[in-house]
């Protein structure tokens, strides 16, 4: 009885942390950086439509790149959210299943050899990471495909990946400066055009992810047990990670590769409430919106007036707090 | 009520065959399997539960292959406990006997009453009313084999199927277990069907006795009539004397 009920309270507990964290989170971007803009003045900005500078950078800058903070972060961890509980395995994020590899790859072609078409980055980027899922999916499939198979298809297949894009690189070396930001993964410069972009697909998947919740905890006890339920198991499988995949290429198709959130969002949530669906996977998408928001900020505004690409301070400063994590709580 | 039974069953993976399996399950009662490592005694099982699929032959619930019922379907009407070899979630006890209730249940939506009237039936079948909202992975190996028997419960199938459910316990949990099925067989007339290693709870607990060698059916029958001194060694290349006291088989082996 008092586990359940410590559970219940520790559920609570959790997500009114996160939900303050978010608030906190989406405050510090509009508010911090290089102009600081109190409280009040955010609000009168909000909600009165005048046109000084302070507006300009509320408006124009700020609101849009938290929006797609909030975005990206969500995205990232629903996906790895996902993709932890079909493959049953801790170290699955979207990087696996090829999102990084294939969205670079295609998003370095066009910036290196096609420029001309760098205004429809996003969605190169985006059709690179899903097509890169499928071909590792067909790669693993024999009468199914198992998540070792999987993993191991996406091992190979980021390898190869991976060397073609270092050979671009090699090849083109006068052209990689635009690449190396984008590989690191930022948020800079994101306007109203990119929160077009993104927004809708975001919501929508997320929805749609909210149906995956009780097919992804019904594989959590094991690919029989689940067969044995009645479920399709492969077919399950294999929708979700499409899933998971779409999600990541959304955030992958405006901030380019940031690594870490999809895999580590869903693992501190899950040491903290367990792996039930229901709530890991909405407390992962709150955790990870906050999360690429409050790194943001803090990697515009640590070394002001240079912007690190948040992507390298959510791995550099993530990496140590997740170890710590994982010897204090001693399981994995 | 349910008919389970093969005709000329084959199936091969590897160097593993299974080869002209005919057997039917005698409805309402307990069926054990037993015979060496590797004799084919589990994959017999998951050729029945439908996690493995016959190369040929027919395999029929009610007259019916069993691979034209949908997945719901067939899984309303057999239940089946795998080795316990996964990793349980954090999930509590109820909540995994809830599971059982997943062929019934659609994408989304409530627990219906009628779910939790059921689930609430198989912990008290399953005698883990104390425990219901303890965490699974808190449970001793003979609670937690009880949960799952009562997940299984909770599809309410007329045929119940179990891969080594006494592996892993002591002789107590195990006695428990086995006294647990034999009243579920006995009060609801469900099919219980069992991988086992223990000749004795084979011989003691079992209406019918499947006795498997090297891929093939040895022998079929009442487990006082086929457990022979001849039949162990023949089957599992031990001489020993068998005899049987207040139903359970002695096994006395020689030198």
């Amino acid at each position: 009885m008092l586990e359940y009920v410590e559970r219940k309270k520790k559920r609570i507990t959790v997500l009114v942390s996160l939900l303050l964290l978010l608030l906190i989170a989406i405050y510090a971007g509009i508010s911090f950086g290089a102009v600081s803009v109190s409280f009040k003045e955010i609000w009168t900005i909000l909600v009165s439509s005048s046109e000084g500078t302070y507006e300009k950078i509320v408006y124009n800058l700020r609101l849009p790149r938290v929006i797609v903070g909030l975005c990206v972060g969500a995205c990232l961890a629903a996906s790895g959210a996902l993709l932890q509980g079909v493959m049953r395995n801790p170290l699955a994020d979207p990087g696996i299943i090829g999102v990084s590899s294939g969205g670079g790859l295609f998003a370095i072609v066009t910036m290196v050899i096609f420029p001309q078409y760098s205004y429809l980055l996003p969605f190169i980027a985006f059709i690179g990471a899903f097509l890169t899922t499928i071909l590792i999916y067909l790669f693993a499939w024999d009468k199914g495909a198992s998540p070792v198979k999987i993993i191991l298809a996406g091992v190979a297949m980021n390898a190869v990946l991976g060397a073609i894009m270092n050979g671009i690189m090699v090849l083109y070396s006068d052209r990689v400066q635009s690449v190396i930001g984008w590989l690191s993964g930022g948020l800079n410069g994101r306007s109203w055009y990119h929160v077009e972009i993104i927004l809708p697909y975001t919501i929508i998947m997320l929805l749609i992810s909210l149906f995956a919740i009780k097919p992804v905890n019904i594989l959590i006890l094991g690919d029989d047990s689940a067969k044995l339920l009645g479920q399709n198991v492969e077919l399950i499988r294999m929708l979700i990670i499409l899933l998971a995949s779409f999600l990541a290429g959304i955030a992958v198709s405006v901030a380019g590769l940031i690594g870490f959130v999809g895999l580590v969002v869903p693992h501190i949530i899950r040491l903290l409430i367990g792996e039930d669906y229901r709530f890991l996977l909405p407390f992962s998408i709150i955790g990870g919106a906050a999360l690429v928001v409050i790194a943001d900020t803090a990697a515009r505004s640590l070394f002001d007036p240079i912007e690190l690409p948040v992507g390298i301070l959510l791995a550099a400063l993530g990496g140590p707090f997740f170890i710590i994590l994982l010897r204090r709580r001693r399981m994995v | 009520m349910a008919v389970l039974k093969s005709e000329e069953l084959q199936f091969r993976q590897g160097k593993f065959q299974l080869h002209d399996i005919n057997i039917e399950f005698p409805e309402g009662k307990m069926t054990a399997i037993v015979g060496p490592n590797g004799s084919g005694k589990s994959t017999l099982l998951k050729l029945f539960a439908r996690l493995l699929k016959a190369d040929n032959g027919l395999v029929t619930l009610d007259n019916q292959l069993i691979h034209k019922y949908k997945r719901k379907e067939y899984s309303q009407k057999i239940a089946m406990l795998p080795q316990a070899k996964e990793v349980m979630p954090s999930i509590t006890v109820k909540e995994l006997v809830g599971y059982g209730r997943v062929p019934f249940q659609r994408l989304t939506g409530p627990v219906s009453e009628e779910d939790k009237e059921i689930i609430a039936w198989a912990i008290r079948e399953t005698g883990l009313e104390n425990m219901a909202d303890r965490m699974v992975g808190q449970l001793s190996g003979g609670e937690l084999q009880r949960a799952r028997i009562a997940m299984a419960l909770a599809q309410k199938t007329s045929v119940l199927l179990l891969d080594e459910p006494t592996t892993f316990l002591d002789i107590t949990h195990q006695l428990e277990l086995m006294k647990i099925l034999s009243r579920i067989n006995k009060t609801y007339q469900i099919t219980v069907i069992m991988v086992l290693h223990e000749l004795q709870y084979a011989g003691a607990y079992s209406d019918n006795l499947i006795v498997m060698k090297r891929g093939e059916i040895y022998q079929t029958g009442k487990p006082q009539a086929i457990l022979t001194a001849q039949l162990l060694k023949e089957v599992y290349e031990i001489d020993a004397s068998i005899k049987f006291e207040n139903n359970y088989p002695v096994i006395i082996p020689k030198n």
